[in-house]
């Protein structure tokens, strides 16, 4: 081999290399990294996701190909590097995040809104409304493990279930909309689920929260002012009411978008929660579950989500009010800072430690970071119809 | 002023032919529509509109339901259930034109 077609082989290899590597820095991933910075933006419209980098503040790339993503959500496997993406078509798609794919897809009802991952990290639980009920997945072939209808009634009909929280004990918790039951299924033996259902628990629960230890499972009524709450250390006590009557026979408003309730409502021992049809948001004391005050907002409010050392909580609203994000104090329990961040705020995410939220702006196509200490937008992301945010940190909390 | 009152009169009269036909809202305002009906009947009803928490309005799944009833479902809503009235926000001629395109199936 002569010196020069040895310089051209060296050419050819090294322009080789930097096809390659131009190829994976375009796209974000392939290159060796952690992911506990990384989160998904749900793009709703378009079946998309765009698997962002909340440390650059950019995204890493977009992941196509699953499919009807209206009201998606996701859940983290253990280790962080997979998102199960819930899909309202009954998608159930696992991503992963470091190679910037599809996993595993399938389609396992017609109907659904939102799961779960089991505390071992093994099970995936979908949340179907139709067919009403639970289909429990195993977490890395998604291969059917359960199918539980959520049937009610005398002649056996099916409800549509929502709320659908993991618990410790390899239990999952949800609630059937048109039962007016909350159920507890106990997984600890994989195969042979043990189902605890109480009825009566109010008329059409619409979601449910869990709180951050996994105790009170608490879920908003949309049939009635009040909410049903589920002690998980004492279920043999039953499920309660709290806040019954929280409208104080006043005509409700007209709902143009129903209220979400997750698991970062709670700030301190107070529990901050939408009420359904007020320009209101709930304050209730942890323990005795009295209503301790409540905040009037700008509007009806749709998520109720304390920044993560609970200091302040920040609300966003329902259509035609859904342009605006408010600021409560959890001390003084008043509004102390209104944001505008666009048209159609559907969803916000802080980040582990709270130092900043993003926020999807639907109408705008953006998602935007704000600074929590200054309420400053500090970034911006371009993003088709986006919907929810799921951060990484999820992985590793109970209820989420 | 006698030359200013002739295009003036000729717009008049261009909006009085127009309210003749106004079965149908103004093309923005039809988008506005569709995308009322994608994304905020849309989260309940599904961004296809396939059904949601709220029952399906496919083409397929009004089909027969006569359209004055599912005009007063959206103006009025429907006690008992999560949907809302919506008159208000929207004219019956609105809604009257939404129902028409949710029948032939022109927004899934």
């Amino acid at each position: 081999m002569c010196w020069c077609s040895a310089l051209y082989i060296q050419a050819r290899a090294y322009r080789a290399v930097l096809v390659v590597s131009a190829a994976l820095a375009l796209s974000g991933f392939g290159q060796p990294r952690g992911t506990a910075d990384l989160g998904l933006v749900i793009e709703r419209a378009s079946g998309s996701v765009q698997v962002i980098d909340t440390t650059a503040h950019s995204a890493l790339g977009r992941i196509t190909g699953l499919g009807d993503l209206s009201h998606a959500s996701v859940v983290y496997s253990r280790d962080a590097r997979y998102g199960y993406v819930f899909g309202r078509d009954g998608g159930l798609t696992r991503v992963d995040l470091l190679a910037g794919r599809i996993d595993k897809r399938i389609v396992q009802a017609g109907n659904s809104i939102g799961g779960a991952i089991s505390q071992d990290g093994t099970l995936i639980a979908v949340s179907n409304y139709d067919p009403g009920g639970v289909k429990v997945f195993d977490a890395a072939t998604l291969e059917l493990i359960a199918d539980l209808p959520a049937t009610y009634g005398s002649e056996g009909k099916r409800s549509k279930v929502v709320g659908l929280v993991d618990a410790p004990g390899q239990r999952f918790v949800f609630s059937l909309y048109d039962a007016g039951e909350i159920w507890v299924a106990d997984f600890s033996a994989r195969a042979q689920p043990a189902i605890q259902r109480f009825a009566n628990v109010g008329r059409q629960p619409y979601d449910a929260l869990i709180t951050s230890d996994g105790r009170h499972y608490i879920a908003g009524l949309f049939g009635e002012d009040g909410l049903a709450l589920l002690d998980l250390w004492h279920p043999q006590r039953g499920v309660r009411r709290i806040l019954n009557g929280y409208g104080r026979g006043e005509q409700a408003l007209p709902v143009y978008k129903m209220p979400h309730l997750e698991g970062w409502a709670m700030a301190g021992d107070r529990a901050f929660l939408p009420a359904v049809g007020r320009r209101e948001v709930l304050v209730v004391e942890r323990g005795s579950w009295q209503e301790t005050g409540r905040v009037a907002v700008h509007g009806q409010p749709v998520f109720v989500i304390a920044r993560p050392d609970g200091r302040f909580v920040w609300v966003s609203f329902a259509h035609p009010d859904n342009n605006v994000v408010q600021i409560i104090d959890t001390q003084t329990l008043t509004v102390v800072h209104t944001l505008e961040p666009g048209k159609a705020v559907l969803h916000m995410e802080f980040t582990p430690r709270g130092e900043q939220v993003w926020v999807s702006v639907r109408d705008e196509d953006r998602v935007d970071v704000y600074d929590t200490a200054t309420h400053q937008r500090i970034h911006s992301l371009a993003a088709d119809k986006p919907s929810g945010i799921f951060f990484t940190a999820r992985a590793h909390r109970i209820g989420l | 002023m006698r030359r200013a009152e002739r295009p003036l009169l000729m717009l008049f009269s261009l909006l009085l032919l127009a309210g003749a036909h106004a079965q149908e809202p103004a093309a923005a305002r039809r988008d506005a529509l569709v995308h009322l009906l994608r994304h905020d009947c849309g989260s309940c009803h599904g961004l296809t509109l396939a059904g949601g928490l709220g029952p399906p309005l496919t083409a397929r799944a009004l089909d027969g339901k006569p359209a004055a009833a599912l005009e007063a479902t959206i103006l009025y809503g429907r006690p008992g259930t999560p949907m809302p009235p919506w008159h208000g926000m929207l004219s019956a001629a609105e809604v009257r034109w939404m129902v028409h395109v949710l029948k032939n199936g022109s927004v899934q």
